[in-house]
């Protein structure tokens, strides 16, 4: 495939890996969190750890929008899905993600909930002028990345005068989240010494909202796009910020972000959303000012007001460590549910629902290591 | 049925299915003649009985069922029809054998066009003769609409096993070479590409094709040196070595880079957030080999215009946890695993 094979160039992984292994101090642990899920698929797909040195970690961060959504608006969308004139329109990846007790949204479909798998805000919106008597609501989830696409739909809804549809939003932002995580956890230690930023979020957002905390608390952040070649060449960048002191934000995805972001898309969506005073997210808890909801004069499309959702505290497995996963503070493997009773195909935690999430990303493409550690 | 009897002949343009075509009545009966029997016309169903009588030949027989729901029922390089034809005949290949006779039964949603069914049943017949393997029996219903999607096809498949093989899947040591016949994902892909909603252009057609010609090429060529064969329909090449590692307590270790896989496929799988491992295919066949006869089956298997890219892709290795690996081209490791749950594509 053309401009993308480019950046899968095993003799370029190879030439970059010896940089790295050349330039790494062997005396010094470099622990590397990648935010986002497409980073982590990418380490996990290209199985780029084999080709660092030990003492190179790569910490999978929180950054797939399925994983972090919490059991509470998992509930509240089977609720919304179970009304009888409601059709839920939902990305295919939220399907299995488990809420309270086991249901999921799989499962209330299978028990003639109306809900349809979309592959777009689009195909949404023309289930709506197709169906006039339908609800239909959009579950509206993801990052800045998808915020856009979400903003689109409305702004066409609101052209056509569609009654009918509405959007159940569960957009959140990634500068607090990372805050979140460098600021520590509510117990656990945080160990993370650099940051793999987001790409397609900061082809949105721009590289400047990482600037403040990378002075604050003093971690290199090194923004890169999602191919396998890009992640490499962002940890040989922070191994040499981290190697020369330097606490910097860098960008090694010039091909598509720039420090300012798409201007356009930053307006439309201050036009239309307002920051929530707080959020939850899964493995975070409660992050003040990280997700945005529908602004007053588009409540018609908010499902959140037009159907009186109310706030549900749903509650995790208690074995689980997602939490801790999430924030570094744990591998996979040292959760007892992992690979036991929690499986990508039985998932009970966040993480290994999505196969963007660090335990089934472990799990689908990384298990092996683990036998051969104990083995050797 | 009395040819003296006036009949209007079925609307094969615009007349649709309605439930007398599957009441055991004339309509039924017309149904067949004009639309089966035309199509699949062979000397067993022309004598119009409710079985296929024949000679049972020496030796292991095997004998295989699959049902054909895909969606939509035509699809680039083929359609249901000769999906069902293909589709059985490489089931009973897959054992070495050669396949002898198939039937089919269909169920058929009210309100189907008759033109949809009789291209179907055309297109089964042309594929069943280019095979040489008839559909010497079979049944028709038809089902209030809304309870079926158009039609459902089973075919059952009969053939005989030349003397002295055995494939099996446990039967795989470490150290077999795991022979791939062409590229993947072709069928997969070609089917997705005019699904509802996700419709998008691609030159690719189906794989669809019935591969008991090369498999007799490969038995003649390696004969019980072949553990087992697979075609990797339905969960791909990963569902199917995981099979086989799981059977015979074995693992693999294959190479990302010696896979064909076509740009086309590559592409759309890039675009959909698919692994081309996970993918259907409905035309290639995974044999696994003893390490001594590889290189001969991959010659004869290349001389076929069905296995012109059949490449060695990989070997069984000692493992009891039963892994499949895969070195990436990136240079380094990862697990090929079962599919889990539907393919759905990634959202960011």
């Amino acid at each position: 495939m053309k401009y993308i094979d480019e950046y899968r160039d095993g003799g370029l992984a190879r030439t970059l890996a010896a940089r790295i292994a050349d330039e790494a101090d062997p005396a010094t642990l470099y622990r590397f969190m990648e935010f986002c899920g497409g980073h982590t698929h990418a380490i996990s797909r290209y199985g780029i750890a084999d080709l660092l040195p030990g003492n190179i970690r790569m910490i999978h961060g929180p950054g797939c929008p399925v994983c972090v959504l919490p059991v509470g608006r998992i509930d509240a969308a089977i609720r919304l899905a179970q009304r009888p004139e409601v059709t839920l329109c939902t990305y295919g990846d939220l399907m299995r993600v488990p809420g309270s007790g086991g249901a999921s949204l799989l499962k209330v479909k299978a028990a003639g909930a109306d809900i349809r798998m979309v592959y777009s805000t689009l195909d949404a919106i023309r289930i709506a002028e197709a169906e006039p008597l339908r609800e239909v609501v959009f579950f509206a989830i993801g990052f800045e990345t998808t915020t856009p696409a979400t903003m689109l739909a409305i702004r066409f809804a609101a052209e056509r005068k569609l009654a009918n549809f509405s959007i159940f939003c569960n957009h959140v932002l990634t500068p607090p989240a990372i805050r979140a995580i460098l600021d520590g956890g509510e117990s656990d230690h945080v160990g993370i010494d650099g940051l793999v930023g987001p790409a397609h979020v900061s082809t949105v957002i721009g590289t400047e909202p990482y600037e403040a905390f990378a002075k604050e608390a003093q971690k290199p952040v090194v923004v890169a796009g999602f191919e396998p070649l890009d992640v490499m060449h962002a940890i040989l960048m922070l191994v040499r910020q981290i190697n020369d002191g330097r606490h910097e934000v860098e960008n090694q995805y010039v091909r598509a972000v720039t420090r300012a972001g798409n201007q356009k898309a930053q307006a439309g969506i201050a036009e239309m959303f307002e920051l929530r005073e707080s959020f939850e997210w899964r493995g975070l808890g409660t992050v003040p000012l990280s997700a945005l909801r529908l602004k007053q004069g588009y409540a018609a499309f908010d499902a959140e007001r037009r159907f009186d959702v109310e706030d549900i505290a749903g509650r995790d497995n208690p074995a689980c460590e997602c939490g801790a996963i999430l924030r570094g503070a744990k591998t996979p493997t040292q959760c007892k549910l992992f690979g036991t009773v929690c499986t990508p195909d039985t998932p009970m935690g966040a993480c290994m629902v999505s196969s963007e999430g660090a335990c089934a990303a472990h799990w689908t493409y990384g298990r092996f290591r683990d036998h051969a550690k104990a083995a050797s | 049925m009395n040819s003296k009897t006036y009949r209007r002949r079925l609307d094969l343009e615009h007349g649709r299915i309605d439930l007398s075509h599957g009441s055991g009545g004339r309509a039924m009966a017309q149904l067949i003649d004009e639309i089966f029997h035309a199509a699949l016309a062979n000397d067993w169903l022309s004598r119009g009985n409710d079985q296929a009588a024949f000679d049972v030949a020496a030796g292991r027989m095997v004998m295989t069922t699959d049902g054909y729901v895909v969606s939509p029922l035509f699809f680039p390089g083929g359609d249901i029809g000769s999906l069902a034809v293909h589709g059985t005949i490489n089931d009973v290949a897959m054992a070495g054998a050669r396949p002898l006779y198939l039937s089919a039964s269909f169920i058929i949603e009210e309100g189907f066009p008759l033109a949809d069914l009789k291209r179907i049943a055309d297109s089964m017949g042309a594929a069943a003769r280019a095979a040489g393997v008839p559909v010497v029996t079979g049944d028709t219903k038809v089902v209030e609409r809304g309870k079926a999607d158009g039609v459902f096809i089973s075919t059952t498949g009969i053939g005989v096993v030349p003397a002295g093989l055995d494939l099996s899947a446990e039967k795989v040591l470490p150290g077999d070479r795991v022979i791939l016949s062409g590229s993947i994902g072709d069928h997969g892909v070609a089917v997705m590409s005019k699904r509802q909603n996700l419709t998008f252009d691609t030159d690719l057609v189906s794989d669809s094709a019935a591969l008991h010609g090369l498999v007799a090429a490969m038995v003649e060529a390696a004969g019980s040196a072949i553990r087992v064969m697979r075609d990797p329909t339905r969960g791909g090449i990963a569902a199917t070595l995981n099979e086989l590692a799981q059977a015979s307590g074995v693992g693999f270790r294959i190479a990302e880079d010696a896979l064909p896989v076509k740009p086309q496929v590559a592409a759309a799988c890039e675009l959909l957030g698919l692994d081309p491992l996970h993918v259907a295919n409905e035309g290639k066949l995974v044999a696994i080999v003893a390490p001594d006869a590889a290189e001969a089956l991959l010659a004869a298997m290349r001389v076929h215009p069905l296995g012109r890219d059949a490449a060695i892709i990989g070997e069984a290795i000692e493992d009891d946890h039963r892994f499949v690996q895969m070195t990436t081209g990136f240079g380094g490791g990862r697990i090929v695993d079962w599919l889990s749950g539907e393919q759905l594509p990634r959202i960011c």
